[in-house]
């Protein structure tokens, strides 16, 4: 089988997609990447369809070692480059497609600009499906590599053996990356559960994201929001975005892998426009929040799809990044030791 | 999520904002075999109407989750859908399917049986001739992929949870809290009393249709003893379902 060979897993990554929305009625969290328009940009730049699964990188990035003929890989979402090992070796941008070749060893280091970014590779990750997509969601064991995070020594098998040679494309405009501005909230669906003095600091006042943070959500700090109908609620549904609330007051911001109901209030949502900049956030990044009506919330998911369209509509041709190592070989395959003498 | 029964019911369900890409459409807010009915009603009839758009429905208790594709389709479309189909929405049991399922009471299989019993008032004997003897709607799935909430429980077993909760709980524990029960799917954290366990898997990757139970589905419980338990465990390990469920026709056959 072909694929990338991971040499160091770094911090634990998990294969991610578009994630499996469609069963959370058998109690099946969506899952899927924390960020979906890095993922679609990741995935745009080596000619992937937007919701191919990729490696989601958190905190420190792997190192991999291709063991196909080649690869064709795009690091989105941070800055950090890919940096190639050995002495031919050296940095390859973030925010473009790269080609390797067999045995090229290459290290994604600290990500301190993000709190995700996405290693795509052409053709995709191919794990097998569970209920339509490859997401890991390993609290139960469900997607990716048997279910749980990407480890050493693990093979993220491609679908083919080679890529085609081609112009390697770059993403120059990372102003999505960078949108600035209090997070949009729909209120709903228990802000009836909470005083009013609450839900009016809600939206004036500073939360920081705490360290308790993972797939399944954020723990923010910051004033109490007081509940005025208790802290139980009959099970309701959750929806990716929501803001809940248990009894200590203190926000918690539900991310992909949240449970599909829960019996906490929730005071608002973060609308689906603004979710992949959650998934962007770090320990001890400051929030603010903004209340907008459902449908300026619909009119803002359609922009930011316009938006990220054109991201991907105005890539640019990459330099060629010689993999020397890679020719190297390849010459004294052919020239020397042709396997079809 | 104190569930307590009640005559509120409401049948005109309130809409609620759930950001951008869900809705929620709470017929009440407590657990009730009427509101529920209504729930699962409305799921039904709203997968039938083939709205373009709608990602999943989530049945809960007492409220519908319609989660919606917001480029496809505007939430006020839904509403109007779920309105118009109002009227035909029936509080009677409309069919489903009944599972049997196998069930070693007791002993390391069930470490609260004695406890459950002393707290009640009853035998062990009739903890479990209470449990085996009632049929239990599956309210809503949630907590973990496949776990049912199943109700409701006679109210001579009706306990709070456990103040301590378990750190692991094994997978196929049959357990009750409150006035529901339910089937832990793999082992996890739990506060529900535990009465015995189940050698069937609810939820097995290897099958076509790992998940089992589904909402609006029903439940009962029999007991069986230790080799049949190591008989079917066995099946289980090797990916066999073991059971299968029956068809229920007609309606108003209730709990």
């Amino acid at each position: 089988m072909s694929g990338l060979r991971v040499v160091n897993a770094g911090f634990a990554p998990t294969i991610q997609d578009r994630g499996r929305p469609h069963v959370q009625h058998l109690g099946v969290p969506p899952s899927g990447a924390l960020d979906p328009v890095a993922l679609a940009i990741a995935n745009a730049l080596v000619g992937n369809a937007p919701g191919a699964a990729a490696l989601e990188l958190r905190v420190m990035g792997p190192t991999l070692e291709v063991e196909a003929e080649s690869v064709r890989v795009a690091l989105v979402g941070t800055v950090a480059a890919i940096e190639v090992q050995g002495e031919r070796g050296g940095p390859v941008d973030a925010n473009r497609s790269v080609r390797f070749g067999r045995g090229t060893k290459f290290r994604i280091g600290g990500l301190s600009d993000t709190g995700v970014a996405y290693l795509a590779i052409e053709g995709g990750i191919d794990v097998p499906e569970i209920y339509g997509s490859r997401a890991t969601y390993t609290r139960s064991q469900i997607g990716g590599i048997e279910g749980r995070a990407v480890k050493d020594g693990d093979l993220l098998p491609v679908p083919k053996s080679a890529v085609g040679e081609r112009s390697e494309t770059k993403c120059a405009d990372l102003d999505w990356a960078r949108v600035q501005g209090p997070l949009r909230v729909v209120l709903g669906p228990q802000d009836d559960f909470f005083s009013a003095d609450s839900i009016a600091g809600l939206f004036a006042e500073t939360y920081t994201c705490t360290r308790e943070a993972d797939r399944m959500g954020i723990r923010l700090d910051g004033p109490a929001l007081k509940h005025v109908k208790g802290h139980d609620i009959v099970s309701d549904g959750i929806v990716t975005g929501a803001i809940q609330v248990p009894g200590n007051g203190m926000p918690i911001l539900l991310l992909a892998d949240h449970q599909t109901t829960g019996g906490y209030p929730k005071v608002g949502t973060v609308i689906s426009a603004d979710v992949p900049r959650l998934g962007r956030l770090r320990p001890g990044d400051e929030i603010r929040f903004e209340e907008i009506s459902v449908e300026e919330a619909q009119a803002a998911r359609a922009e930011l799809e316009v938006a990220t369209a054109r991201v991907i509509d105005r890539f640019v041709r990459a330099g060629a990044w010689l993999d020397e190592a890679a020719l190297y070989r390849e010459n004294l395959v052919s020239g020397v030791v042709g396997p079809m003498d | 999520m104190p569930p307590a029964a009640s005559d509120e019911t409401s049948t005109n369900p309130r809409f609620l904002a759930a950001g951008d890409t869900a809705v929620v459409v709470e017929f009440g807010v407590v657990v009730d075999h009427a509101i529920n009915r209504r729930v699962t009603s409305l799921g039904r009839a709203l997968r039938g109407a083939g709205l373009a758009g709608i990602v999943d429905l989530v049945p809960t208790f007492r409220s519908l989750m319609v989660h919606f594709d917001p480029t496809v389709v505007r939430r006020a479309e839904i509403e109007e859908t779920v309105n118009a189909l109002l009227p035909e929405l029936s509080d009677e049991a409309d069919g489903g399917r009944l599972w049997r399922v196998p069930t070693v009471y007791g002993g390391d299989y069930g470490p609260d049986l004695e406890d459950v019993a002393r707290r009640t008032g009853l035998t062990p004997e009739k903890v479990v001739e209470i449990h085996s003897g009632g049929t239990y709607e599956c309210y809503m799935m949630g907590f973990m992929p496949g776990l049912g909430y199943l109700g409701i429980l006679p109210d001579e077993l009706a306990l709070p949870r456990r103040t301590e909760p378990r750190v692991r709980v094994p997978g196929g524990s049959v357990s009750i809290a409150t006035n529901l029960t339910n089937i832990y799917t793999k082992e996890s954290p739990g506060g529900w009393h535990l009465l015995g366990r189940t050698p069937i898997e609810l939820f097995d990757l290897r099958r076509a249709e790992p998940i089992l139970l589904n909402a609006g589905d029903s439940v009962q419980f029999y007991e069986i003893d230790e080799p049949t338990y190591r008989e079917m465990r066995a099946r289980a390990d090797e990916g066999d379902p073991v059971i299968a469920p029956e068809e229920i026709s007609g309606s108003g056959e209730g709990a």
